[in-house]
């Protein structure tokens, strides 16, 4: 009884009180990408992405693709690409997930109203893992955790399908995941939502030109939300999801 | 070779590989002298034949892994390992799956995920049936009710009471081990830590390491001390996830709450390291990522603070009987099944099997910072919670004992190679290169094979899960249906590791 007491006074409070304001400190988020100019011919920061996400002349980083690994800065002779620990990468649309020196922001996510009337109060979510790595999985998992809590804002994951709004799709879509991916979602109630969470759901990320993706599902249906990252960090998920359906945090 | 190194460097040149039966006839022998086979694989060659390797683990001291080469006709049979030796009844079902080489007499020989020609076939798996009238079957997945990876299970039942699990995988294969023959060996780092993305710095080390030895440029001790602490940091993070998943299954609200929060502690602390919560971008061949000493002393403090929380509520957990009633006596494998089913890692040392890479090869770092094999008897549930406590404690005391050593300089001033060059070494020819890194799972194997031109030919991976799978399935024989979830949390094994 006084160890039960005792740990959960050294618990404390740890829900963080305005996930939008939060530092997570030393995260790799935002790529920054400078105006300095590129050594004539150099293409290293394209040579070393792992997901193919950088275009050159001028050099743009495409969210949707990127994984954040940071590699490409540390491969730029010119100094012209870095990173931030802005967690704010979610969008509504993507190609508003595209980086550069002249379009150094993401599209702000846009509030749909006819969302926030209907799940503004509440919204549950079905997640699907279609060949994740487990790292997208661990930290949707996390939302749920005494930190970030995202269940007080009537955000919850649920069991099945049939009791859910919206499905959180994570991992690249493996062929093998194809069929059970398209009964889940068939098997979900109208009106539904998909939200791609991570480089690999977004994109196909590090995977996208394996023989074992097949990425046909999002051809047919076109996420409301991109929550980019590798994994996606809790906050972009939270941020993003608070912004899109309204909710003050 | 350093003693009892977990890496092997083989050259290729003179190679005069073995005809397959006498590759096997080898493998039979090794076996049965007592050596472990980590690993058995075999590519295509031009012209049609396969190459195989087999890695064994010979327990003579030092220990040291041994590699055997074999060559076959395409479609070639041969009599099968696991008649004999159970053990070997993962790796011949994937040496099948990836190169049509029939092991004949294999008892269960079946698809492990599905890949190649097979993709999309899944609801055409074997089950194995349990007849009776009364006999029902209960078949779950391939998703979950949580937030968890796919993989179907089917249970063959009598009422409540299991009398087998077939488990099904297959369904997050990705197709990794082409990806990985893709691109410039130099950076596939990224790649390598999204195989098993909760694994992402033992397999990133075991990468470094391969290609690092491969390029003739082996890193200082330095770097090994950097990674080493790097991987128990994964490994405190992972455990405490799998702790925190027990918790919650049985209703251990308090366990739920403060393991969750504990975790954070640790991967937000990784995150200041290295920018990301699962370690990525932190390790990457011929780099060290040093620490500054502002941060280890943070580091340190984090940890100091975190081992105090994590003994209070270890306590806890421990005294309540209503988690000896759930966990005690439930799920149990016992030590001689679980060596003849070669169980690896976490779980075989719970069912009493001393086996662990970073006291058995402990090579250059773990030599002069030894960390103590830990093991439990039981081989059940409870078994696998206490270990897992076990194991983050002495990692706790590992790590706080090495940042705390003011001799050790971990700032990489002194690193070999700490600047990345930019046009990276060629790799030798004609060679082969398996690593193993102990993870938190147990022991992740990478080979990479190189050709004449020293390009990679073939990357073969290995996860600790795909030979462990089959322990789960044991665990629940005679258990309830409703014990299963616990069971399970208890293994917390890797999908993604198994299906690739």
């Amino acid at each position: 009884m006084f160890k039960s007491i005792s740990v959960r006074r050294s618990q404390g409070s740890q829900y963080i009180p305005d996930p939008r304001q939060a530092q997570p400190a030393g995260f790799r988020g935002k790529p920054l990408i400078g105006e300095a100019a590129c050594a004539a011919g150099c293409g290293r920061c394209q040579e070393v992405c792992p997901s193919r996400a950088i275009t050159l002349s001028p050099v743009q980083i495409d969210l949707g693709r990127c994984v954040l690994c940071g590699d490409c800065e540390l491969a730029c002779p010119s100094g012209k690409i870095g990173f931030d620990n802005d967690f704010k990468l979610a969008a509504t649309e993507r190609e508003g997930l595209l980086i550069s020196a002249a379009r150094p922001h993401i599209d702000p996510v846009k509030v749909s109203a006819e969302l926030h009337k209907r799940f503004g109060r509440s919204l549950k979510l079905r997640s699907v893992s279609a060949g994740g790595c487990n790292a997208c999985e661990m930290e949707i998992n996390a939302l749920g955790n005494v930190n970030f809590d995202i269940g007080r804002y009537g955000i919850d994951i649920v069991a099945s399908p049939r009791h859910a709004d919206g499905l959180v799709l994570s991992g690249p879509i493996s062929r093998n995941m194809t069929a059970a991916l398209q009964i889940c979602w068939d098997a979900m109630p109208a009106p539904k939502l998909v939200i791609a969470v991570g480089a690999c759901a977004i994109s196909g990320g590090v995977f996208a030109d394996s023989e074992g993706v097949d990425r046909r599902f999002l051809e047919t249906v076109k996420p409301t939300l991109y929550v980019p990252g590798c994994p996606a960090h809790p906050l972009s998920f939270i941020s993003g999801i608070l912004d899109l359906l309204g909710i003050s945090s | 070779m350093a003693t009892g190194q977990s890496l092997v460097l083989c050259d290729l040149r003179q190679e005069a590989p073995l005809a397959l039966s006498v590759f096997i006839g080898q493998c039979a022998e090794r076996l049965h002298a007592g050596e472990r086979l980590l690993a058995l694989f075999g590519r295509s060659e031009e012209g049609g034949g396969i190459r195989a390797t087999a890695v064994f683990h010979s327990p003579e001291i030092p220990a040291r892994l041994t590699v055997l080469r074999g060559q076959a006709k395409a479609g070639e049979h041969y009599p099968s390992l696991t008649v004999e030796h159970p053990a070997a009844q993962s790796l011949e079902r994937e040496f099948w799956e990836q190169t049509g080489l029939h092991p004949d007499g294999h008892p269960w020989l079946k698809p492990i995920r599905f890949e190649g020609a097979r993709q999309q076939q899944m609801g055409e798996y074997p089950f194995f049936r349990v007849r009776g009238q009364e006999v029902h079957e209960v078949g779950v997945g391939p998703i979950h009710a949580s937030v968890i990876e796919p993989g179907h299970f089917r249970f063959m039942c009598l009422g409540e009471k299991v009398h087998h699990l077939e488990i099904q995988l297959g369904y997050q294969h990705r197709g990794v081990e082409a990806l990985l023959l893709g691109r410039s060996p130099w950076s596939l780092t990224p790649l390598v830590e999204s195989i098993c993305g909760d694994s992402s710095i033992a397999y990133a080390w075991g990468h470094c390491a391969a290609i690092e030895a491969l390029a003739d440029m082996p890193g200082g001790l330095e770097t090994d001390l950097l990674r080493g602490v790097a991987l128990e940091m994964e490994r405190i993070a992972i455990h405490i996830a799998t702790l925190n998943g027990l918790a919650t299954d049985i209703a251990f609200l308090q366990g739920g709450g403060t393991y969750g929060r504990l975790r954070t502690a640790i991967i937000n602390a990784t995150q200041r390291l290295c920018g990301n919560r699962f370690g990525r971008g932190w390790l990457r061949p011929g780099r060290s990522r040093g620490l500054a000493a502002a941060q280890r002393e943070e580091l340190l403090k984090t940890l100091r603070d975190f081992a105090q929380d994590f003994a209070g509520i270890n306590e806890l957990m421990l005294a309540s009987h209503s988690v000896r009633a759930r966990f005690q006596g439930t799920g149990t494998v016992s030590e001689t099944a679980a060596r003849e089913i070669g169980l690896v890692g976490l779980v075989a040392r719970a069912s009493g099997i001393a086996i662990d890479a970073r006291s058995q090869l402990p090579g250059r770092l773990y030599d002069r910072h030894p960390l103590p094999m830990l093991t439990e008897s039981g081989g059940d549930c409870w078994a696998r919670m206490s270990l897992r406590m076990r194991e983050v404690e002495a990692s706790l005391n590992w790590l706080c004992a090495l940042l705390g050593d003011a001799t050790l300089d971990l700032s990489t001033r002194h690193a070999q190679h700490a600047q990345p060059s930019t046009t990276p070494p060629a790799l030798r020819p004609h060679s082969l290169c398996v690593s193993l890194v102990e993870g938190t799972r147990g022991p992740v194997i990478q080979a990479l094979e190189t050709s004449a031109e020293g390009q990679l030919l073939h990357y073969k991976v290995q996860d600790p899960s795909m030979p462990n799978w089959f322990g789960l399935a044991l665990a629940v024989r005679e258990n309830e249906i409703s014990d299963f979830p616990i069971c399970n949390k208890s293994f917390d094994l890797s999908y993604c590791g198994n299906d690739l």
